[in-house]
């Protein structure tokens, strides 16, 4: 950690998702940052990723979005770019590791972004919320922090796909990664171990096949269920969004469905580094985690839902 | 699925296989049906076809059934199958250049029809999912 007066600047890229219904992984993930000394700064004209990157290798139109905002972040004079949007990290990951060894492609999308002033020469290096905090900030330095620690909360980390797929864009194991649970055990939680926490949520199926994310949201919660868990916590808002507004559809499916609720690691974070409820944002979460947290004793009976 | 196939080198070579090679920067000739792919797919129930037989259909050129299958449409690209099959073959890619070869066709042959959707549909999906399924399913 930097100088103990001056916070580190870290350049920030959010997402869209994250400036419309995802606004609590956006507000949980600066205030969190900001309590361990680390000033995030929103990336100056980003534009979207893209969201899902192009499987094709015969045509490089699909990275030029995210270039585009890697040519941003060498504007800003810095040279990694953070973000906790899982899906994000994925596609930005991808296109840079496909340009930085394929000079005819980089070649073609500088061509084609031929009106910025600043080349693409890749020159910027792509990070995760969690690789940063694993492996700048560390598990130690941020357990200092904790100010109300999650004492008896049993956690089930889900990590989906966009982590730990493919090898090239993993920062841990592919088939049982832990980064998270270290995260919710510096916090004073204690992570469960469960059978389905790289297992695909159905993603963008949920658009038009709303019955196909019913059957992955039962399998998925039904494991975390299995093993007591109180909640879950996820880093993608496409599968926050599966895992949570999708329980209603899974409990037309399934009759014994329990509801769970679904957090972003970050609000966990925030929670445990006492930051209040306008960094929390629960309510927008769909199943409300308050009950669970109140009956672990984690918050006061007076954060309410909905500020008005 | 009920099909008489005749084996040449001629078939082999075929440019629908050479084409699906190309876009998915893929060896197809690489498999040796362990099954693993299939074993680990999430969307393996919803499938007619499993990603071993489609790697298996795609080595043999059978273009129209590949083309007309449900399961293009319901990989998801979760990569589960890339990054266990033990030949390293990336099967989403090959999959992805199979939707490609039929959203490049020119017919705008979609599989997501965006403006029949519900506005109720519409107002609680999150623009992660929208641009997703666009980027996926449409020409
Ligand atoms: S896992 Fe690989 S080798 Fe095995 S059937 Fe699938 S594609 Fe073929
Ligand atoms: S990428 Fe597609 S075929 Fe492969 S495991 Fe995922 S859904 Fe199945």
């Amino acid at each position: 950690m930097g100088n103990e007066n001056k916070p580190m600047k870290l350049a920030y890229y959010p997402g869209c998702t994250l400036k419309n219904q995802a606004v609590n992984f956006d507000a949980s993930t600066v205030s969190s940052m900001a309590k361990l000394d680390v000033e995030v700064e929103e990336l100056d004209r980003w534009n979207c990723c893209g969201t899902v990157h192009a499987l094709n290798s015969d045509n490089v139109m699909n990275r030029v979005a995210p270039v585009t905002n890697l040519i941003r972040v060498k504007e800003a004079q810095a040279s990694e770019l953070m973000t906790g949007c899982a899906m994000c990290y994925n596609t930005l990951k991808r296109a840079n590791i496909d340009v930085k060894s394929r000079a005819d492609a980089l070649a073609t999308i500088n061509d084609f972004l031929s009106l910025e002033k600043t080349k693409y020469e890749g020159d910027v290096d792509v990070l995760h919320l969690l690789e940063y905090l694993r492996d700048r900030v560390g598990f130690d330095n941020l357990a200092k922090k904790v100010t109300r620690p999650l004492k008896g909360l049993r956690v089930a980390c889900y990590y989906g796909c966009l982590l730990v797929r493919p090898k090239e864009v993993a920062f841990d194991d592919a088939e049982n990664p832990m980064v998270m649970e270290n995260l919710v055990r510096a916090l004073g939680a204690t992570p469960v171990d469960f059978s389905h926490k790289t297992e695909c949520c159905g993603a963008y199926h949920t658009v038009d096949k709303p019955e196909v994310i019913a059957d992955r949201t039962d399998k998925i919660m039904g494991s975390a269920h299995g093993e007591r868990a109180d909640l879950m916590v996820v880093s993608c808002p496409l599968c926050a969004f599966n895992l949570d507004f999708r329980q209603d559809d899974a409990r037309r499916l399934n009759p014994d469905f329990r509801n769970m609720p679904v957090l972003y690691f970050t609000q966990l974070m925030a929670l445990a580094f006492g930051c209040d409820e306008p960094s929390l944002r629960f309510d927008l979460q769909h199943i409300d985690p308050l009950p669970v947290l109140k009956a672990r004793g984690l918050v006061q009976e007076t954060l309410d839902r909905a500020p008005a | 699925m009920e099909t008489t196939l005749r084996i040449t080198s001629a078939r082999a070579g075929s440019s629908f296989v050479a084409g699906i090679e190309k876009i998915s920067g893929q060896k197809l000739l690489a498999c040796y049906q362990c099954g693993k792919c299939s074993a680990g797919c999430p969307m393996a129930a919803h499938m007619d076809v499993l990603p071993n037989q489609i790697i298996r259909m795609a080595q043999l050129g059978m273009r129209d059934q590949l083309l007309a299958a449900k399961s293009i449409w319901m990989c998801v690209s979760c990569l589960t199958c890339n990054s266990r099959c033990p030949k390293d073959i990336r099967i989403a890619e090959v999959i992805e250049s199979l939707r490609l070869t039929v959203l490049r066709s020119g017919q705008r042959d979609d599989n997501l029809h965006i403006m029949e959707l519900s506005p109720d549909a519409c107002a609680v999906l999150p623009p992660i999912a929208t641009i997703s399924a666009m980027r996926k399913l449409t020409s």
